[in-house]
C-alpha cells in the first residue's frame, strides 16, 4: 500500500543545506492502523508532508497504492491528494463560512463529482462520524470534538486509501480525544489504512504499530507493539 | 471542478465579506456610472446640436448672387442682382429638381424702422414666399404664416419674430394688431416660435413680409423681379449634394453659363457649421470619458488591492484547498471569478446609476442626457474586463502558493 525505499529530503537554506529525511524506508500495508511519533525537529513533519503527496522527496522512490509518486508534478500531486488520501489536521481547517456538509463536498468537488452525488455522500460521511444531525451546521456552532469529526467525514468521503492525521488530537480536551481516537479506531476495523502522526504517547498507544523518527530516520525500524 | 462550482465558491467568499466586497465594488460603480453618464451628456449634446441644426437648415443651401463690376470695382459676392423670382420658381421644378423639397427667395431689408404708436423698433425685414418657413424650420406660435394669396395680392401683412413682436407690443397678444414699417401701415398675422441664434444672427429679431410687398414696397430698387438670395432646402441630409448639383445646372442653363468659371452665383451649405460644432462636442466628450477612465483605472486598482489582502488573509484556506485536491489552475479561476464578480457587479450597478442619473438630470439641469445602450453594453464589458485584469496578478500569487507553507500560516 505504501512504500517509501530510501527517502531523503534536504531542504536548501542561503548557504546550508538541512537534511530532514536522512534515507527513510518504511512499509505500511492495506488495512492498517499506524503511528508515527517522534519529537519536535525529528522530521516527521516532513515525512507526513511527503507521504501526503504534499511534498516530493529530494531522493528515494515513494509507491501509493501502486503509484509512484516520488516524480510526479504539482496538477498529478494535487490529483492523488483528491482521490488516493483523506487529511485529517490539527486545526481542524474546515472553512468557516461553510456548513459541515458543504465543507464535507469541498474534496468531492474538486474531483468532479456532480452536485447531488457529492450532497448524498457528504450527508453518507456525516452520518458516519454522528453528525447526521447536524449537517447544516457551521463550524462555529460546534464544538471541538464535533469541528474535528466533520474534518474527519471530510477525509472520508472520498474513500481514500490513506487516512493521514497529523496531530488530530493536538487542539482537543481530553473527552473529545477520547472521542476522535475512537472513531480511528472504528475507520480501522473498518478495514481502512490509517496512518496518524502525533508526539503523545497515549495516542500513539492507540495504533496497531508505532514507527518512531529520530533525527530524519526510523529509530524502531518495523517493531510491532 | 466545474465553472459553476468555482463560481459558487467565489460567491461565497464575497458573500463572507460583505461590506469589503460592496466598497470594493463600489470603486467600480462610480467608474462606471461616470462613464455612462458622460457619455450620454457627450451624445445628448451632440444630438441637441444636431437636432437643432437641421431644423435650421442642416440641409439648407443658399445662393447669393455673384459679383458685379461697377468702374472697374469688383464687388464681392451678392453684389449682383444675378438671381430672380423666375430662378427661384425654376429651383422647384418637381422634374428638374427632385431632390430639393423647398424654395424661399429672399428680399431683404436690413435696418427697416417699425413702429407701433409710441414704440418703435430697427430691425431686418425679410421679404419672402410661404414656403420659407419650412424651408427655415420654423413654426408660428401664434397667427399663421404668409400664404399663397398674400403673395399675389401684395398684401400688407407680417409675421414677427419672438423678439421683435416683444420690444413692440410687449405682453400683449400682437395678432391682428396693426405696426408700420417705413411709415406703411401692416397688419400681423402672427408670430414665430423661438429658434435662438445661427452663428451671425438673431433669428428671433425680424418681421417677415410677403416678398412682392417688399419689393414694390419697402425695399425698392430698379429691378423689382432681382431676389438678394434664395433658399433652398434638400429633401434630407443626404440629396443636400444631389440637390446642390441640380441647383447648379438650372441655374448654368437659365444664366446661360457654359463653364463653371463664369458662373454669377455662389452657393453654400451649413455643413461646415455642423462639422465645427460636432468636433468641439467629441473634443469634450473624450476629455471626460478620459476622466471617467481614470477613476476606472482607481477602481480596478481597488479591485486588486482587496483581493491581495484577501489572498494573505485566507492563506491557510488556500493551503487547505490545494491539499483537498485543488489545481493552482482551480486556485486561480475562484481568485479570477471573486475578482470579476465584483467587477461585474459593480458594473451592473454603475450602469444603473448612470442611467438613473441620466434620467433625472434633464429635469434638473437643461442639458439632455442620450442613453445608449452599445455604450453601456461597452461599460459592464469594460468592468468584468477590469475585474479580471486586476485580478490575474493576486490569482496568480494565491494560485503559486506551496500548500505546506500556506496551511502552516496563522
Amino acid at each position: 500500500m505504501i512504500q517509501l525505499d530510501d527517502v531523503r529530503k534536504v531542504y536548501q537554506t542561503g548557504e546550508i543545506a538541512v537534511e530532514a529525511l536522512r534515507g527513510v524506508s518504511l512499509t505500511i500495508d492495506e488495512g492498517e492502523y499506524v503511528a508515527i511519533m517522534g519529537p519536535s525537529g525529528s522530521g516527521k513533519s516532513t515525512l507526513m508532508h511527503i507521504l501526503g503527496c504534499l511534498d516530493v522527496p529530494t531522493s528515494g522512490e515513494y509507491q501509493l497504492a501502486g503509484e509512484d509518486v516520488s516524480a510526479m508534478d504539482e496538477i498529478e500531486l494535487a490529483e492523488v491528494r483528491n482521490r488516493r488520501i483523506g487529511f485529517v489536521f490539527q486545526q481542524f481547517n474546515l472553512l468557516p463560512s461553510l456548513s459541515a456538509q458543504r465543507n464535507v463536498e469541498v474534496p468531492l468537488s474538486y474531483g468532479g463529482v456532480p452536485r447531488e452525488l457529492r450532497r448524498q455522500r457528504a450527508r453518507a460521511a456525516l452520518d458516519r462520524v454522528g453528525l447526521g444531525d447536524r449537517v447544516q451546521h457551521r463550524p462555529g456552532e460546534l464544538s471541538g470534538g464535533q469541528q474535528q469529526r466533520v474534518a474527519v467525514a471530510r477525509a472520508l468521503v472520498t474513500d481514500p486509501a490513506l487516512v493521514l492525521a497529523d496531530e488530530p488530537t493536538g487542539n482537543l480536551d481530553s473527552v473529545a480525544t477520547e472521542d476522535v481516537l475512537r472513531l480511528f479506531a472504528e475507520l480501522h476495523d473498518q478495514g481502512r489504512t490509517v496512518v496518524l502522526i502525533t508526539h503523545e504517547m497515549e495516542v500513539a498507544e492507540r495504533a496497531a504499530r508505532v514507527i518512531l523518527i529520530r533525527d530524519g530516520a526510523v529509530a524502531t525500524p518495523e517493531v510491532a507493539s | 471542478m466545474s465553472w459553476a462550482d468555482i463560481i459558487a465558491n467565489a460567491w461565497d467568499a464575497i458573500r463572507t465579506h460583505k461590506l469589503r466586497s460592496a466598497l470594493t465594488s463600489l470603486g467600480i460603480l462610480i467608474g462606471i456610472a461616470a462613464v455612462v453618464l458622460t457619455v450620454g451628456l457627450g451624445q445628448g449634446a451632440q444630438q441637441q446640436v444636431s437636432k437643432q441644426l437641421s431644423a435650421l437648415g442642416g440641409n439648407l443651401l443658399i445662393i447669393s448672387p455673384g459679383s458685379s463690376t461697377t468702374g472697374g470695382v469688383r464687388g464681392g459676392f451678392g453684389s449682383a442682382s444675378t438671381l430672380t423670382m423666375a430662378d427661384a420658381t425654376a429651383l422647384s421644378s418637381k422634374t428638374a429638381a427632385p431632390d430639393v423639397s423647398g424654395v424661399a427667395p429672399i428680399v431683404q431689408g436690413n435696418n427697416e424702422s417699425l413702429v407701433n404708436g409710441a414704440t418703435n423698433w430697427t430691425t431686418t425685414v425679410v421679404g419672402t414666399t410661404s414656403q420659407w418657413a419650412s424651408v427655415r424650420g420654423r413654426t408660428v406660435a401664434s397667427g399663421r404664416f404668409l400664404t399663397a394669396a398674400d403673395e399675389t395680392n401684395a398684401a400688407a401683412v407680417t409675421v414677427l419674430a419672438p423678439d421683435t413682436a416683444s420690444q413692440l407690443f410687449g405682453p400683449i397678444d400682437p395678432v391682428g394688431q396693426s405696426v408700420t414699417i417705413n411709415n406703411i401701415p401692416f397688419q400681423v398675422v402672427g408670430v414665430l416660435t423661438s429658434a435662438g441664434s445661427d452663428s451671425t444672427t438673431n433669428l428671433d429679431d425680424q418681421a417677415i413680409v410677403p416678398i412682392s410687398t417688399a419689393a414694390q414696397r419697402i425695399v425698392g430698387g430698379t429691378n423689382r423681379t432681382s431676389v438678394q438670395s434664395i433658399y433652398v432646402k434638400a429633401a434630407s441630409p443626404g440629396q443636400l449634394s444631389a440637390a446642390y448639383q441640380e441647383a447648379t445646372t438650372i441655374l448654368q442653363y437659365r444664366h446661360s453659363l457654359t463653364a463653371a468659371t463664369t458662373t454669377d452665383f455662389s452657393i453654400t451649405t451649413q455643413q461646415s457649421v455642423i462639422s465645427t460644432t460636432s468636433s468641439v462636442d467629441t473634443t469634450l466628450t473624450s476629455l471626460l470619458i478620459g476622466v471617467a477612465a481614470l477613476s476606472l483605472l482607481v477602481g480596478g486598482i481597488g479591485v486588486m488591492n482587496i483581493m491581495l489582502v484577501s489572498v494573505r488573509e485566507r492563506t491557510r484556506e488556500i493551503g487547505l484547498r490545494k491539499a483537498l485536491g485543488g489545481t493552482p489552475s482551480m486556485i486561480r479561476r475562484q481568485f479570477l471569478s471573486e475578482a470579476s464578480i465584483l467587477g461585474l457587479t459593480g458594473g451592473m450597478l454603475g450602469v444603473g446609476l448612470g442611467v438613473g442619473a441620466a434620467l433625472t438630470l434633464p429635469h434638473l439641469i437643461s442639458n439632455p442626457v442620450a442613453i445608449s445602450v452599445p455604450w453601456i453594453l461597452i461599460a459592464i464589458a469594460v468592468a468584468a474586463v477590469i475585474g479580471i485584469g486586476f485580478g490575474v496578478y493576486p490569482a496568480a500569487r494565491a494560485a503559486q502558493l506551496s500548500p505546506i507553507e500556506a496551511l502552516r500560516s496563522e
